[in-house]
């Protein structure tokens, strides 16, 4: 059981601010892109990276590192601004998101960039290699851990249930996801467009441990990863409610900011909000 | 002569792999029994997972396996591998560039009385249209299992065709062979026959008919429908003047259409398309099938006939 404390938490909302900083001018850079749902798993990423996972910048494929998988693939701007902070590579080039010849592609792209452990952005297709690297990791025998988020909006895709009722059946205690539960998804709302409610049930009857929190308090997520930790026999899903678009304040829970990048007015706007 | 399917020559040779290799990893979508993947899983049942019936999942599976350092082996039918998890393969597998071996079974006509659903006659033309996905249609029980020996030994994705129907040796076990470089098994000037999977048997029967008649053809394995082996196509298209591919698939996108692609490009000369034109299978025995699709070795004969007539 890792110590939750006042420092521990700071450090890692620091890090969560940073995080939504640098999605906000590296997507108004690109100029296209998902803002609302990067800036939703921002908490969640800040604290597997700057404090739950065991991973070494520096080594990026030592064999016994935790892995994480984005498989809600289209947020990569979180995932590439957590990389870049945590040491990956120098944040100067988060520049150069979605442009030609970047490590940095519109969705994660595994050959292209180290530290990023899976090639997703298919939708449903994430949490099923984190399934398949927490397989390898029984197999081997390793205790490290297999971490992944998918969206709400992204259980709709059937695969997700394919790979949940697989992690059931093989008993992946080294598997983790987080849902994150923004509520939105590009046409709508989730429940509106094709609700995938209630969720904490279906993954339930998938033989999945459920735990539902706020997934913007750093100080919840690092509690609920701790018990996460002590479940045997079965993969643990963290539901985590969060709000598209956190951090600012003409974003929060509006679908438009889905898949849209801010202009310069508006990302000065946003820098002023996150501070 | 020998017969052997190409799945039971599949199920023995990952056994051996498995064997002298650890990092070996073999999945099914239950159909372990008949893939022939049933063997490895009773023999090492810490290295098998069965995905029950989810082919998404079973190439996503493997992905995350691949990138863990394993070297996979999915299995499942041919029309559900290329065909449902499509994009799974693109996407996770072959875009990440991950050493996952597709070896499909059951693919082709030849499937039989399950019929046209089952019948997969556009595999080779899915896979083959994937950037960097390598694909292997074996023809017979010994050269199954030395193409995957070398599938092995070869990093990246590939697909790997295989049938249901127990099929002649052409090949004695002591074979060598290489990814990428068809066999030439017969020489003739008049034309040439490049075939693959259980059409290189029958296109060799066809070649001693025409013999017979005093027409010499060339008759070549051509196992590798990607990266295919050009040189070879480009040198028989200037030797003999005048090709025919055979193959149990749809002549669109298949062996014969990479064969056109070559041969337009770099070395005009006719070629002929025998395999299943544009339409779905349906049930039947195999061989009442092979005569109703025209794969037989007196159909080659006459393709070769009409071949020569052109020029």
């Amino acid at each position: 059981m890792k110590e939750i404390n006042d420092q521990a938490v700071q450090q890692v909302e620091e890090k969560a601010l940073a995080i939504r900083r640098h999605i906000i001018s590296m997507l108004c850079e690109a100029g296209s892109g998902h803002t609302g749902g990067s800036l939703s798993a921002a908490d969640i990423v800040a604290c597997l990276y700057f404090w739950e996972m065991k991973i070494d910048p520096a080594h990026p494929d030592w064999a016994d590192r935790d892995r994480f998988v984005l498989s809600k693939g289209h947020a990569a701007p979180v995932l590439y601004a957590a990389l870049a902070e945590r040491g990956y590579f120098s944040p100067e080039k988060l520049m150069t998101l979605r442009k030609l010849g970047s490590r940095l592609q519109g969705h994660p792209d595994k050959r292209k960039l180290p530290g990023v452990e899976a090639s997703t952005g298919s939708l449903g297709q994430g949490i099923s290699w984190a399934v398949g690297m927490a397989l390898a990791g029984k197999m081997d025998k390793k205790d490290s851990r297999v971490y992944a988020i998918v969206g709400d909006g992204e259980l709709e895709e059937g695969m997700v249930w394919e790979a949940s009722m697989a992690a059931a059946h093989y008993k992946l205690d080294n598997l983790l996801v987080f849902v994150d539960h923004n509520g939105l998804q590009i046409d709508g709302r989730i429940t509106d467009v094709m609700s995938p409610e209630p969720i904490t049930d279906k993954f339930r009857a998938f033989g999945w441990e459920v735990i539902s929190i706020d997934g913007h308090d750093i100080r919840a997520i690092m509690k609920a990863l701790n018990n996460a930790r002590n479940i045997k026999g079965k993969p643990v899903v963290i539901v985590a409610e969060t709000i598209k678009g956190k951090g600012c304040s003409f974003m929060e829970n509006k679908v438009e900011w889905h898949g849209t990048a801010p202009n310069k007015e508006e990302m000065e706007k946003a820098l002023a909000e996150l501070v | 002569m020998k017969k052997q399917a190409t799945r039971e020559a599949y199920g023995k040779a990952l056994v051996e792999l498995g064997q002298q290799h650890h990092d070996i990893v073999v999945l099914d979508a239950d159909l372990s029994k008949s893939t022939k993947t049933a063997e490895f899983a009773g023999l090492f049942p810490e290295r098998f997972i069965n995905a029950g019936i989810a082919e998404q999942n079973l190439m996503g599976m493997s992905a995350g396996l691949a990138a863990s350092g394993k070297v996979v082996f999915a299995s499942t039918f041919a029309v559900f591998a290329a065909g449902r998890a499509f994009e799974q393969i693109r996407n996770s597998i072959a875009y990440a560039e991950l050493n996952v071996k597709i070896c499909a079974t059951h693919a082709g006509i030849t499937v039989g009385e399950d019929g046209g659903s089952h019948q997969s006659i556009e595999d080779v033309s899915l896979m083959r249209s994937i950037p960097g996905m390598c694909v292997v249609v074996p023809a017979d029980g010994p050269s199954t299992r030395q193409l995957l020996l070398e599938l092995y030994e070869r990093s990246g994705p590939a697909y790997l065709r295989l049938g249901r129907l127990a099929v002649p040796h052409i090949y004695n076990d002591d074979l060598k062979l290489q990814i990428g470089r068809g066999i030439e098994l017969k020489d003739g000037k008049d034309a040439t026959i490049i075939a693959c999977g259980i059409m290189v048997e029958k296109s060799l029967q066809a070649s001693e008919i025409l013999a017979g008649e005093g027409i010499m053809v060339s008759v070549v394995d051509m196992h590798t429908i990607k990266p295919l082996d050009q040189e070879l196509v480009i040198r028989k298209a200037q030797e003999t003047g005048a090709i025919l591919t055979v193959e149990e698939h749809s002549i669109i996108g298949g062996l014969g259409s990479a064969v056109c692609e070559v041969v337009s490009e770099y070395c005009p000369v006719p070629v002929l398309r025998l395999g299943i034109e544009d339409q779905f299978g349906q049930s039947g025995s195999p061989e009442e099938l092979l005569q109703h699709y025209g794969l037989t070795v007196d159909k080659i004969a006459q393709k070769v006939r009409n071949l020569l007539k052109i020029l």
